[in-house]
């Protein structure tokens, strides 16, 4: 691809931590208007490498190239905010940066959170702050957007909603992602290329070449649909709230 | 009304303003423990400031200001909790500036205004450290406001988007520091943190925004240092105390209203 639209390239990156290699030689690129999934098993390192490419974290050996000047929405994995302060959706958003209030009914139209704008950020369902996150990204017209596991903590329906929605923006913005999945099968049809780590970067490809890969099969098993299930000490009802799992029920579902 | 008691009404507001709209960023970001642990260091900025002639007030502001770079540094490299750190940390200063008062045979201290606050003993060059401390604190809170809503909702997204965070939380310690330098005379060393809590904790169920939560716990400051200075004058009990009562009483009172959102 054009080198012009390079964004981002992670050449012969390694991480320790306390002597525990958790990256190893991993060699990345992402280009404008390219959709790139991670994946992996749980502590694969994916969400180091995030760290790494967001300037969070350095690394013990390697280089990290970001275009120079690149505007980056980054949609953290997890956003618990305390109870004891009150702050709405539309606050939370505002707090994105200067000059940004201008794109903020475009962006909320776009991802369809405008039902939600004023209520406490504490009470909206899991699936809506998911879309709050990807909101506050848009806000800063990302040249790069960077999703931790976007679809956590929402029912299937609403990840491909989601995943759907995410390659719209790809579409219609021209921005390079970079996204964290658990699960290849939901999110194919909406990625160009994906990288299957495992401490190292165990093969990578278009989705359809990944999932014949060896390496990914001895990943994720070899079922045709290929879900890679993580173990799961709870549920989720249809707002993606985290519901307790009983007792009697192991393994299965994984939403 | 007699001029220290105008002196320790004013001083008293001055502290209140400053403390609750600081205090709900403490309250937010659950750093009570570390605002504990710098009232708990005045007692040695004291007693330093009085020995190197630098004045009480500088003394405590330098003595915070270097525990809290020292928190900082030990908490990227330490594996203990930081609350376990703050633990050590406040107790050890406290220690210590009682031992070096010790010490200080030529040093005469009121000891027990430093640590419970005289407020009536606030003199003009105390009213002067109030006002103009606290004026320059509003305005620096001011000025760092959304970077410092912004680090207090998520960190980590806060600096994807460009905050300086070092900076910022640099100067917001700092800020704490100013208010513990303010508030000694008050209500004492061992009870500033409540004057920084209790207000904020109080206004929590009234808001609806951060900023109200803010300035409500500015007023219902003023209210628990003005009621608190009143009560002290009636029945002749020790003012900071009293301060902390009358907070804590308009605490339990909000706690009885129902909720309006």
């Amino acid at each position: 691809m054009d080198d012009a639209l390079l964004l981002l390239s992670v050449h012969d990156l390694t991480v320790r931590f306390d002597g525990r290699t958790v990256l190893e030689c991993v060699e990345m690129d992402l280009h404008a208007g390219e959709i790139v999934t991670l994946i992996g098993p749980n502590g694969a390192g994916k969400t180091t490498l995030v760290r790494v490419v967001l300037g969070l974290m350095q690394p013990d050996r390697g280089k990290v190239y970001r275009r120079p000047g690149m505007r980056i929405g980054y949609m953290p994995q997890r956003l618990r905010v305390d109870p004891v302060l009150p702050i709405t959706v539309r606050r939370f958003l505002l707090l994105a940066g200067r000059g940004v209030a201008g794109r903020l009914s475009e962006v909320v139209e776009e991802v369809g959170v405008g039902h939600v704008l004023d209520a406490p950020l504490q009470h909206i369902s899991g699936g809506e702050m998911q879309r709050v996150m990807l909101a506050r990204a848009l806000l800063r017209a990302p040249e790069l957007l960077v999703l931790d596991e976007p679809v956590q903590g929402v029912d299937v329906n609403g990840q491909e909603e989601l995943y759907g929605l995410i390659s719209r923006i790809r579409d219609r913005h021209g921005c390079g992602i970079l996204m964290v999945s658990h699960d290849l099968h939901l999110v194919m049809a909406s990625t160009d290329r994906v990288v299957c780590l495992n401490h190292h970067v165990c093969c990578s490809g278009s989705p359809e070449s990944v999932t014949q890969h060896p390496a990914y099969r001895d990943l994720f098993g070899s079922s045709r649909f290929a879900i890679y299930t993580h173990h799961h000490d709870h549920l989720h009802d249809l707002h993606g709230d985290v519901v307790r799992r009983p007792a009697e029920k192991r393994g299965g579902r994984d939403g | 009304m007699d001029d220290f008691l105008i002196r320790a009404f004013l001083a008293g507001i001055g502290v209140a303003v400053v403390a609750g709209p600081l205090g709900a960023f403490v309250v937010w970001r659950r750093m009570a423990y570390f605002g504990d642990t710098l009232s708990h260091s005045g007692l040695l900025g004291v007693v330093l400031g009085l020995m190197t002639g630098i004045g009480a007030s500088a003394g405590v502001l330098i003595v915070a200001l270097a525990i809290s770079l020292l928190l900082v540094l030990l908490q990227r490299r330490q594996r203990l909790a930081s609350d376990t750190l703050l633990g050590i940390f406040s107790h050890t200063a406290l220690s210590l500036g009682l031992v070096v008062i010790a010490f200080m045979e030529t040093l005469r201290v009121d000891l027990l205004g430093y640590l419970f606050g005289d407020i009536l003993a606030v003199t003009r060059t105390d009213l002067w450290w109030v006002l103009g401390g606290g004026v320059l604190a509003l305005a620096v809170l001011v000025a760092l406001w959304r970077p410092l809503l912004a680090i207090t909702v998520h960190e980590e997204l806060a600096r994807v988007e460009g905050v300086p965070v070092g900076v910022v939380d640099l100067v917001f310690m700092l800020l704490i520091a100013l208010v513990v330098a303010m508030a000694m005379k008050i209500v004492g060393i061992l009870l500033i943190t409540s004057l920084l809590i209790i207000p904020a904790a109080t206004a929590r169920r009234f808001s609806s925004s951060p900023e109200q939560m803010a300035l409500l716990a500015a007023l219902i400051g003023v209210l628990a240092v003005a009621g608190g200075l009143a009560g002290s004058l009636q029945w002749d009990t020790p003012a900071g105390p009293s301060v902390v009562l009358a907070a804590a009483v308009l605490f339990g009172i909000s706690q009885l209203v129902p909720r309006s959102g």
